[in-house]
């Protein structure tokens, strides 16, 4: 287990730049997450630290130590690739025992990793099994079992929950999550799924074009995204982004849209808003409309708690009272960036 | 009833189609066949139905190829020859295909084409040039200068075929290994190499199969009987002057034959089958 540490990281393929200079401090044990949207550098950015790309320029430390020059097999890393890279030709058994192979540990001592690997991701009884002939779920396990049983200086994985169906995903989710406190392991997760990164990361960095844009724990990026691409990027519904009239952007996530009298204090900002269309989720009713007097590239979304609003007082084309507080409006300037204050 | 005969003049044509293509294709070796077991008598009374034996099956020219010529020195020649093309086609193609299909981009794509297009120069065009080679190396009227020429079309093929099949592996189990603790051609030995079994298999047996057949280079640069393989031996020492010993020839090509039916019959599956299912999803 080890630190790892990337310093102004750039990466170009044939003059474009897939990662643009990321510096990014993972310390020992934590669970950081990388979130993006797709062809932002994130998954590059992980191949680089396992050694599969090599970096144009920048350093990269693992506990320590520059491994700029170091061969993927010597990192000590370990990687969980997103269709697992199971090797189809050998059993469970000696999926998970290769990496021990390849670093010519004793066969007793293979055998004991083995069954402590197995044993802890409870996939003893597969052990003679090919992976062809393994479940989604349990060809997860068998490759997260692969890249723990080295006991690596970090694990690395590359969206390995985009193959599992959706209720699969979810008590995926809690496994590796669980499993990494127990044996807290530096991770670093890559993902394009936000809700995957808000669950499971101790903190998360939000990448684009192969910038990170903001790092810091899920509280941090959604309640005070570091600009607008953070603050679109992260919620679903996304933040609302209106033009201010003296220049920059106001931004406001939709839950705190409220309509005017469900706001008792008295620190907030009025808007008028018309309906236009409502949506019923159950949990929730999300509205969509526009408010008047700002000019929004997107619909103004407002999701509100349907107990509390009876069906017919929010009537489509209506004009109503609506309100945010104001410790909830965010500011940005200009040019995107977030301002503390007006 | 209408309906039923509609329905059996379909299946008639259907079956009257396949069984002129089984026919088309199975003929020549049915001629083969029985003309290897004919008695020359038989042969040659233009009286006779062709189609049929007239006079009893008999085993005498299997017996004079046995006895009276270099038959088994030429198979023994050809297996030979067979063997060390084959081995020196995978040792080369197999690399070079990986290397095409892994370490270059596009520009992999285009040097694929082009050493297959080597392949499509015919040898009727190549004997000239390569028999200075052959010359210059001492290897004239010798079975090994086949074994040196035979790898010349048989490489650009097998590399591009591998080629195809290497860029359909999945590269997440090679990376996967790299991560693991392999070194890039552990990666190579231990993961891609076991997955392509079916298509080294095909290899082998292509190969196998066009050095067993070839005949242009054989006759240009061997002429000592001993030295000839098979396919040579049978057509140019049984054809003495216009004398043609079809019995002895269809014999000869027979035995020469059935190896080959065998392997493709036994390899077929494993042509097919691949067995990289489960690898990736």
């Amino acid at each position: 287990m080890a630190a790892v540490l990337t310093r102004n990281i750039v990466k170009t393929f044939a003059d474009v730049a897939a990662v643009n200079g990321i510096s990014l401090n993972v310390p020992d044990g934590e669970f950081m997450v990388l979130l993006g949207p797709s062809g932002c550098g994130k998954t590059t950015f992980l191949r680089i630290i396992c050694g599969l790309e090599q970096q144009t320029s920048g350093d990269l430390l693992i506990g320590g130590n520059v491994v700029n020059d170091i061969p993927p097999r010597a990192r000590g890393v370990a990687m969980m690739f997103q269709s697992y890279g199971l090797y189809p030709h050998y059993t469970v058994r000696n999926n998970i025992a290769f990496p021990l192979r390849t670093q010519r540990v004793s066969r007793d001592e293979i055998k004991k990793k083995v069954e402590w690997a197995s044993q802890l991701l409870g996939i003893d009884h597969l052990l003679d099994r090919r992976p062809r002939q393994l479940s989604g779920g349990e060809r997860q396990r068998v490759a997260l079992a692969r890249a723990l049983v080295r006991e690596p200086t970090a694990l690395l994985l590359d969206e390995p929950l985009s193959n599992l169906d959706a209720k699969l995903r979810t008590s995926a989710r809690q496994e590796i999550k669980n499993f990494q406190q127990r044996v807290h392991l530096t991770t670093i997760h890559v993902t394009h799924d936000q809700v995957e990164a808000m669950g499971m990361g101790d903190r998360i960095a939000v990448i684009d074009h192969g910038r990170v844009r903001q790092v810091g724990t899920p509280t941090e990026i959604y309640q005070n995204p570091a600009d607008l691409f953070v603050a679109t990027f992260v919620g679903a519904p996304p933040m609302n982004i209106v033009t201010r009239n003296g220049g920059g952007y106001l931004g406001f996530r939709p839950e705190n849209l409220l309509p005017r009298r469900m706001i008792e204090d008295d620190a907030a900002t009025e808007f008028s808003f018309r309906v236009d269309r409502s949506e019923y989720l159950g949990s929730e009713r999300i509205v969509y409309g526009v408010i008047d007097g700002y000019e929004s590239k997107q619909p103004i979304t407002a999701k509100l708690p349907p107990a509390h609003v009876a069906e017919d007082s929010i009537r489509p084309g209506e004009w109503h009272e609506f309100a945010v507080k104001n410790s909830a409006l965010r500011h940005f300037d200009s040019s995107g960036r977030h301002r503390t204050r007006n | 009833m209408s309906r039923f005969v509609a329905r059996s003049a379909r299946e008639t044509g259907f079956f009257l189609g396949i069984a002129f293509f089984v026919i088309l294709a199975a003929f020549p070796f049915y001629w083969m066949v029985i003309t290897a077991f004919k008695q020359n008598s038989d042969l040659y009374n233009i009286a006779n139905t062709p189609f049929w034996f007239n006079e009893p099956p008999t085993l005498d020219h299997i017996k004079y190829l046995f006895s009276q010529t270099l038959f088994t020195r030429w198979l023994l020649n050809s297996l030979i020859i067979g063997l060390c093309v084959t081995a020196i086609t995978l040792l080369t193609a197999v690399p070079a295909g990986y290397s095409l299909a892994r370490m270059t981009s596009r520009r992999g794509e285009a040097l694929g084409i082009f050493i297959f297009l080597t392949y499509l120069v015919p040898p009727t065009l190549l004997f000239l040039p390569l028999s200075r080679i052959i010359a210059e190396l001492g290897l004239q009227n010798s079975m090994w200068s086949l074994v040196l020429v035979y790898p010349t079309f048989t490489i650009p093929f097998c590399s591009w075929l591998l080629m195809g099949f290497f860029k359909a592996l999945p590269v997440e189990i090679e990376e996967a290994a790299i991560v693991d603790g392999c070194s890039l051609f552990g990666a190579f030995i231990k993961m891609a190499v076991p997955l392509s079994v079916p298509a080294i298999l095909t290899v082998v047996i292509f190969t196998f199969t066009l050095t067993l057949q070839e005949f242009v280079y054989a006759l240009t640069f061997v002429s000592s009987s001993d030295q000839k393989p098979i396919t040579l031996g049978v057509s140019t020492d049984l054809i003495r002057g216009d004398v043609f010993f079809w019995g002895e020839i269809m014999a000869g090509a027979l035995i020469a034959a059935i190896p080959v039916a065998i392997a493709y019959n036994l390899f077929l599956d494993r042509f097919i089958a691949g067995i990289t299912g489960g690898a990736v999803k």
